[in-house]
């Protein structure tokens, strides 16, 4: 076993650990150990594993929320590729939450840096503050981070697994390592004896990792491959464990009700027919809601629902036009940012043609299909916490300060999670089961809110508006001006998150608004941000979501008054700036058959955004069915840089693009008296299988660094259908939702 | 009073008020927690199993309106031994975050016990009341399509 003082001294953090009966390999936390999820014996040096080889079989570790988007499966692949292991013959878990586990990835996107003009220093630079991932405990799976955060740290941990376990078998037989070779699970020996990986574990234990070197990509046999999922056999028989279907022994189910009001108090309740209902167990008094424990989920639900209460005022304004006219008015003061600010926005060029324009979106909720939930088992000195979440570490330390417990007296189960999309990186619904366990020592509780107690009490997309002015001259785009007014997710996320107030320029409210590839000179992009206390968050994609929308539906607006086709005039203003965006640009027009002319009922639009370092192009074709306009086809490139799983790689383009499809045509959270006014799927409904185009996708591999492609598919959707509607139309959509100015099919 | 149930042809005595749904006698009473709770409202199809064949949206049909064996997804197939059906949504790697595939599977199990050969048209009417907010419709198709043509050959 390596000493920590030695592997300090390593170039890279990838230590070793014995274990009873084997042997683990993984990262220790900065400069001294995490708090060991493997609880060694004492005197052992601890560490939060990756690769865990005991007599029982190779367990690997991917501790990043499973929700979707493969992130299980290509993390193990990564490890798999240098190990040499077979998938199906391994285990892969989650893991606990720990330091050691953090996101080197996430950071490092916060520099104020377009994206996709950063040097190979900045970009170092961005991985060297990446460090911070870790000492700021952030575990966390977000950012469409995951495979640029484990691509070099995953393949080293392989790589140092199996150098150890061919030391082992080299010390056994009395060869030299590099004699030997390696294969699904085994060394193989000179003479071609197999020595199964679980026989060398305990030895390997015991021999300090040897410095490796990394497999040349020509060599893969596992990455750039589509490889089956992990969870797919569980996600097809029922048997997957989603947080919803934790079954401790002993398990009682609640659900809960908080202020509707959203952030107001609760003056007072009236529990005294719901104490009577059948099932219930205990009436909980939450400070700003109720919970009611039961037998059972749904008696839980009718008693919590029966329950009187009388609810204080929200903290914003009560209306949504009210809501609409404090976001407009942050345009009147200084702005939060202006990242962008090239040439003279202030003059008109001599014979331009300046146009302007107003658009606005509304807030939108995650409505992941699993509704928010936690199981809790407090003991008084302990707590077990199960759920699906997107930040174990800062879940367990929320549930700490909740129970008065110390960090390390809680624990935290992180199970596969039905849906994400930026809602379960909150705290908020382990917070409310920890509560709720509380009043119930020793009794594990299944919290489980309804879907309205979900739908409207979501940490929501802002509403958002910008105001766009721009100029043409001879066919091409000479100005942009723009500004974007919302909520800054940010800063309230980093005050929810820390108890700390943030400020300065936020770069979330403006990407995808001032970092678009597109060369023109006269080029200024501000953010405003709007000061209302509205609870918003992270929503697929984040600020692009919005800004994606703004700025791709201005490009058409601009290319229309220059008499232009709208992919030339993008694709002449994006080969000047960044050629694998022109790229995603050519291949679409290429996948579409794209000449600027459509048949009569039939439109088409296009749009393409940078986000998370990936560019993606989307064309979408829109008919004209007897008044009915269906979205029929899709065409979408994206370049990713390194695919390391192309099957996943098309269906995160593809359910991104219908997440934001959905949005576009029919997503809107809307306010009255301070309340939510969206309950269930009937009030907020996304595409379904007879709605959603058919579809065909592409994938680049040009870019320079590896790219995200969890959410990156989603901004360009939604202009890319209001662009398509102005083809069929002639009516510009500057608003969303969709619905509520054409007649599409739903 | 105890109410008598047969869920994948084993007998139940469940001793729950007549009014719970039967999803929630599944998950939280039986055990069953393949079939999922979306929405309550009969409006996402996540908890969709089958009442003697009959592709029901269980949050919708009360302990005491139950009126026939109920098969639930770990009631067509084990991770050892799937379905048809399932082994498709396998081999087409359907899944993202899987929570409405139980739902999907057993509406499209349902679709293919009526009409064998079904069109695009026909899993359209058959599998639009089933949400899927990961958007893996276009493997869903796919997967009931080849689940088709291998159920016609077997």
């Amino acid at each position: 076993m390596a000493s920590v003082g030695k592997i300090l001294r390593r170039t890279f953090l990838i230590g070793s650990a014995a274990i009873v009966g084997g042997v683990a390999f993984g990262a220790y936390y900065v400069s001294r150990p995490a708090a060991n999820p493997l609880k060694p014996a004492e005197g052992e040096t601890a560490l939060s594993p990756f690769v865990l080889i005991d007599q029982q079989g190779v367990t690997l570790f991917a501790p990043r929320a499973e929700m979707g988007q493969g992130v299980r499966t290509t993390w193990a692949a990564l490890i798999a590729e240098e190990l040499d292991v077979e998938l199906n013959q391994i285990r892969v878990l989650h893991g606990p939450a720990a330091a050691a586990y953090y996101n080197s990835a996430l950071v490092g996107e916060g520099l104020p840096n377009k994206g996709y003009d950063i040097s190979d220093f900045q970009h170092n630079l961005g991985e060297a503050l990446g460090v911070l991932g870790r000492t700021l405990s952030l575990q966390v799976t977000g950012g469409s981070t995951s495979m640029k955060d484990g691509f070099e740290r995953m393949r080293e941990a392989g790589a140092t697994a199996r150098e150890t376990l061919k030391q082992a078998a080299a010390d056994r037989l009395g060869v030299d390592r590099a004699q030997l070779k390696t294969e699904n699970g085994a060394v193989i020996a000179p003479d071609g004896t197999r020595i199964p990986y679980t026989e060398l574990a305990e030895a390997a234990g015991q021999i300090e990792p040897p410095e490796v070197e990394l497999r040349d990509p020509s060599n893969w046999r596992l990455l750039g491959r589509s490889l089956p999922r992990v969870d797919v056999v569980g996600k097809s028989t029922g048997t997957a464990e989603f947080g919803i279907d934790v079954r401790p022994e002993g398990l009682k189910f609640a659900s809960v009700r908080i202020n509707p009001k959203l952030g107001g108090e609760m003056k007072g309740f009236d529990a005294s027919a719901a104490e009577q209902m059948p099932g219930v167990e205990k009436v909980v008094d939450l400070g700003n809601g109720v919970a009611v424990i039961a037998s059972n989920t749904w008696l839980a639900i009718q008693a919590v629902e029966a329950i009187d209460v009388d609810w204080g005022d929200a903290p914003y304004p009560p209306e949504t036009d009210a809501i609409f006219s404090e976001i407009a008015n942050a345009f009147d003061a200084s702005p939060n940012s202006t990242m962008r600010d090239d040439g003279d926005v202030d003059t008109l060029p001599d014979g331009a043609t300046e146009i302007t324009a107003e658009y606005t979106v509304p807030y939108l909720a995650h409505s992941t299909m699993e509704p928010m939930n936690a199981t809790a088992l407090f003991t008084g000195s302990a707590l077990e916490l199960w759920c699906g979440n997107q930040a174990p570490t800062l879940v367990q330390i929320r549930a700490a300060n909740t129970a008065n417990l110390d960090k390390d007296a809680v624990q935290i189960h992180t199970t596969y999670l039905g849906g994400g999309f930026g809602r379960r990186g909150e705290l908020d619904f382990g917070e409310i089961a920890t509560k709720v366990a509380m009043a119930m020592p020793g009794v594990p509780v299944q919290t489980t809110w309804s879907r309205e107690e979900d739908m409207r009490h979501d940490y929501y997309r802002p509403g958002a508006m910008a105001r766009m002015r721009g100029a043409v001259k001879d066919g091409q785009a000479v100005l942009i001006d723009g500004k974007v007014a919302a909520q800054s997710c940010t800063q309230q996320a980093v005050q929810r998150y820390t108890g700390l107030p943030a400020g300065g320029p936020d770069k979330v409210l403006v990407e995808g608004f001032f970092n678009q590839p597109y060369a023109v000179p006269n080029y200024r992009m501000s953010g405003h941000s709007a000061d209302l206390d509205i609870p918003v968050g992270f929503w697929r994609s984040v600020g692009n979501s919005h800004n994606g929308f703004f700025h791709e539906t201005f490009m058409d607006e601009m290319a229309h008054a220059a008499g232009r086709d709208p992919l030339e005039f993008r694709l002449e203003l994006a080969k000047a700036e960044h050629a694998p965006s022109a790229g995603c640009l050519q291949a679409v027009k290429e996948m579409s058959g794209w000449t600027g002319e459509t048949p009569d009922g039939v439109g088409r639009g296009v749009a393409m955004t940078y986000s998370f370092g990936t560019p993606v192009a989307q064309v979408i074709e829109v008919v004209d069915e007897d008044g009915t306009i269906r979205i029929a086809k899709a065409w979408i490139a994206c370049d990713v840089g390194l695919a390391l799983d192309p099957g996943t790689v098309e269906a995160q383009m593809f359910g991104g693009m219908i997440y934001g499809l959905s949005a576009a045509v029919m997503g809107e959270i809307t306010f009255s008296d301070g309340e939510v006014e969206q309950y269930n799927f009937p009030d907020y409904d996304a595409l379904r299988m007879h709605n959603a185009p058919v579809t065909q996708v592409k994938i680049l591999e040009t870019n320079h660094h590896m790219g995200g492609v969890g959410e990156p598919g989603t901004p360009p959707s939604m202009p890319a259908l209001g662009n398509a509607l102005f083809d069929l139309t002639g009516e510009r959509a500057r608003t969303l939702p969709l619905i509520n100015q054409f007649n599409l099919l739903v | 009073m105890a109410t008598a149930l047969k869920i994948n042809g084993k007998q139940h005595q469940v001793d729950l008020p007549d009014d719970v749904p039967l999803l929630w006698v599944l998950r939280d009473e039986v055990g069953l927690t393949g079939t999922k709770f979306g929405c309550g409202v009969a409006a996402c199809g996540a908890c969709t199993v089958h009442i003697d064949g009959e592709a029901i949206r269980s949050c919708q049909v009360a302990l005491s309106d139950v009126w026939g064996d109920v098969t639930t997804i770990e009631g067509i197939g084990t991770p050892d031994a799937m379905a048809a059906i399932q082994q498709a949504w396998v081999d087409h790697q359907v899944a993202q975050c899987g929570f409405c595939q139980s739902g999907q599977i057993m509406q499209a199990a349902a679709l293919l016990a009526e009409n064998p050969a079904p069109s695009d048209t026909d899993i359209d009417d058959a599998m639009q009341g089933n949400l899927c907010r990961c958007g893996t419709y276009p493997r869903i198709r796919a997967a009931i399509h080849d689940a088709a043509s291998k159920l016609k050959e077997a």
